[in-house]
């Protein structure tokens, strides 16, 4: 069967692999998204904080034997945590500045990383082994579906359903979205705010960390994982609207089927065409698709 | 032990308190003080410094200086978001009603500061409306809804110390006349209140004391009982 001369099959598969990108794009762009409505911050990090979480898996299985499974909640804790500090200590004392400071505090930020661990191992790519139960494929029909890589679309949906659900329905989340609003007046109900900015950028960093580590197994760990697909989630990020949670998921995984379809349609733009698309939401819609008012 | 029989509870003193907002300097050494219980105005033309006083108690201006106890604790050098857990309940001109919240989440956002705040209930016997509405988006409500919001939202903190920025500023008189009644309620709980106010016909008989404020300096202390002699100079100063 076929539908415009393309196969259904290769259709099919194609936006399978459009939906992992887009699995990522999703967790990466939820996290900036968090962090630009609370600290007004654009975190150019967060490339280097995915990377990290790759590497830092990477390095826990080599020199300690801690396998996927640990990685995967003891990384995001980590890499959390060093986004707690990061923030606490060094986009803080600046955050009554320019918002330009944070963009270039955290994009500086992010060069050292990259640089500091190409130094130290290379620019080559590091394999991750895939953990034993994921080794294998399951038949879709129109594809032969790697068992890690279904685990990877159900992972990031779960996640993203999990923020979801923890901002929309939860005080915690009630707090951040209030916060994003006039975080002045939260801090009048005795809102610490400070703390909710140190906890949330934490929470952006984590969430970063773990599509790394979701990341490692699929795609060679090296030090400009990070930096390749950040442009492209930012994209996304611009596409749907600054600062707006549903936005940032949904576009996210819009954005990486339109990619397969691409692929199969015109592969030679499939690299391009999300940044065609956001030239055409620029012009059409400024503030995003999912964007509030100016 | 109780409070109403007891001598006065200072629950506010301002001494000598100056506020800036970044180089400009707003206010010019305010000398307040508020019992436990009292209803209290501040009266002045636009751009007095009204607000500004409530925002400086609340930690909320760029910069003050000078004393500020609530509830006898000194709050100058308190971070903003410890203010309100010593028991101020700030509901500021602007509303403040969060689009990103419906009616029911802006009333529990603000967290309990102290025990004996009403419950969601009462509030929702206090004003019908919000319980109608209460799953719509906070700011889809009118102005008077919102209002009621603002006001409810701290009401149900346990705060005893309310500053109540201009809170009937555009609304329609029926609505007026019911937040007249919501403040002798709460004034019958024996919650403080200072109330910013354009309307003097609504604050005037509701007032145990008004304070006049001019270009940022106390310029009147009136009592509700020299309130009658004082007209023709509240005429002149306010044009009411
Ligand atoms: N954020 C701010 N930055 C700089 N100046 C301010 C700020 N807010 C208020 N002011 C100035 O402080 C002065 C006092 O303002 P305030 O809001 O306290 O007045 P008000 O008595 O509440 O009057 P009204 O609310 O009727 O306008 C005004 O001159 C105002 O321009
Ligand atoms: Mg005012």
């Amino acid at each position: 069967m076929t539908l415009f001369d393309i196969p259904t099959a290769a259709l099919l598969g194609q936006l399978m692999l459009g939906l992992i990108n887009g699995a990522f794009y999703a967790l990466l762009s939820l996290g900036l998204a968090i962090i630009f409505g609370l600290l007004k911050v654009i975190n150019f990090a967060h490339g280097a904080q995915y990377m990290l979480g790759a590497f830092v898996a990477l390095l826990l299985s080599r020199h300690f034997g801690i396998d996927y499974w640990a990685a995967l909640i003891l990384v995001p804790v980590l890499v959390g945590l060093s986004g707690c500090l990061l923030e606490r200590f060094l986009l803080r004392p600046i955050a009554n500045q320019n918002h330009l400071y944070s963009l270039l505090l955290t994009f500086g930020l992010a060069l050292i990383m990259q640089n500091l661990f190409t130094n130290l191992y290379g620019s080559s790519g590091n394999a991750y082994p895939t953990p034993e139960v994921f080794r294998g494929a399951v038949n879709l029909g129109f594809m032969h579906l790697p068992l890690y890589r279904a685990w990877v679309i159900v992972a990031a949906l779960a996640v993203c359903l999990a923020a979801w659900f923890v901002i929309e329905k939860t005080r915690l989340g009630a707090y951040l979205r209030a916060g994003t609003e006039n975080p002045q007046l939260m801090q009048g109900f005795g809102i610490n705010i400070p703390f909710l900015i140190t906890l949330t950028y934490g929470f952006g960093a984590a969430l970063a960390a773990f599509a790394g580590v979701l990341a490692a197994p699929l795609y060679s760990v090296s030090p400009t994982m990070g930096a390749n697909l950040l442009i492209v989630v930012f994209a996304v990020v611009v596409i749907g609207g600054m600062g707006s949670i549903v936005g940032a998921v949904v576009t996210g995984l819009a954005m990486g089927l339109i990619e397969g379809l691409t692929k199969v349609i015109y592969p030679q733009a499939a690299t391009t065409v999300i940044f065609a698309v956001m030239v055409m939401v620029l012009l059409l819609k400024p503030n995003g698709l999912f964007g509030k008012g100016a | 032990m109780s409070e109403l029989h007891a001598t006065p509870i200072e629950q506010l003193r301002l001494d000598n308190v100056h506020a800036f907002y970044g180089e400009s300097h707003i206010l010019h050494g305010i000398d307040m003080k508020v019992n436990r219980g009292e209803l209290v105005t501040l009266l002045g033309r636009n751009g007095a410094g009204r607000s500004t006083i409530l925002k400086s108690i609340m930690g909320m201006v760029g910069r003050r200086t000078g004393s500020i106890m609530v509830n006898g604790r000194e709050t100058t050098r308190l971070p903003a978001f410890r203010i309100p857990r010593l028991g101020a309940g700030y509901c500021p001109e602007e509303r403040g009603i969060f689009a990103s919240l419906d009616v029911e989440e802006n009333l529990l956002l603000p967290p309990t500061v102290r025990s004996g705040g009403m419950s969601l209930d009462e509030i929702y016997a206090m004003f019908p409306n919000l319980y109608e509405r209460r799953r719509s988006q906070g700011t889809r409500l009118s102005g008077g809804e919102q209002q009621m919001l603002a006001m409810g939202r701290i009401l149900r903190t346990g705060a005893n110390l309310l500053l109540l920025d201009e809170i009937t500023e555009g609304l329609a008189p029926v609505i007026v006349q019911k937040l007249a009644e919501v403040l002798v309620k709460l004034k019958e709980r024996g919650l403080t209140i200072i109330l910013v106010e354009q309307n003097f016909r609504f604050a005037a008989p509701l007032a145990d004391r008004h304070y006049l404020i001019e270009h940022g300096r106390i310029a009147e202390e009136i009592s509700a009982a020299e309130l009658p002699g004082k007209m023709d100079l509240l005429h002149r100063q306010l044009g009411v």
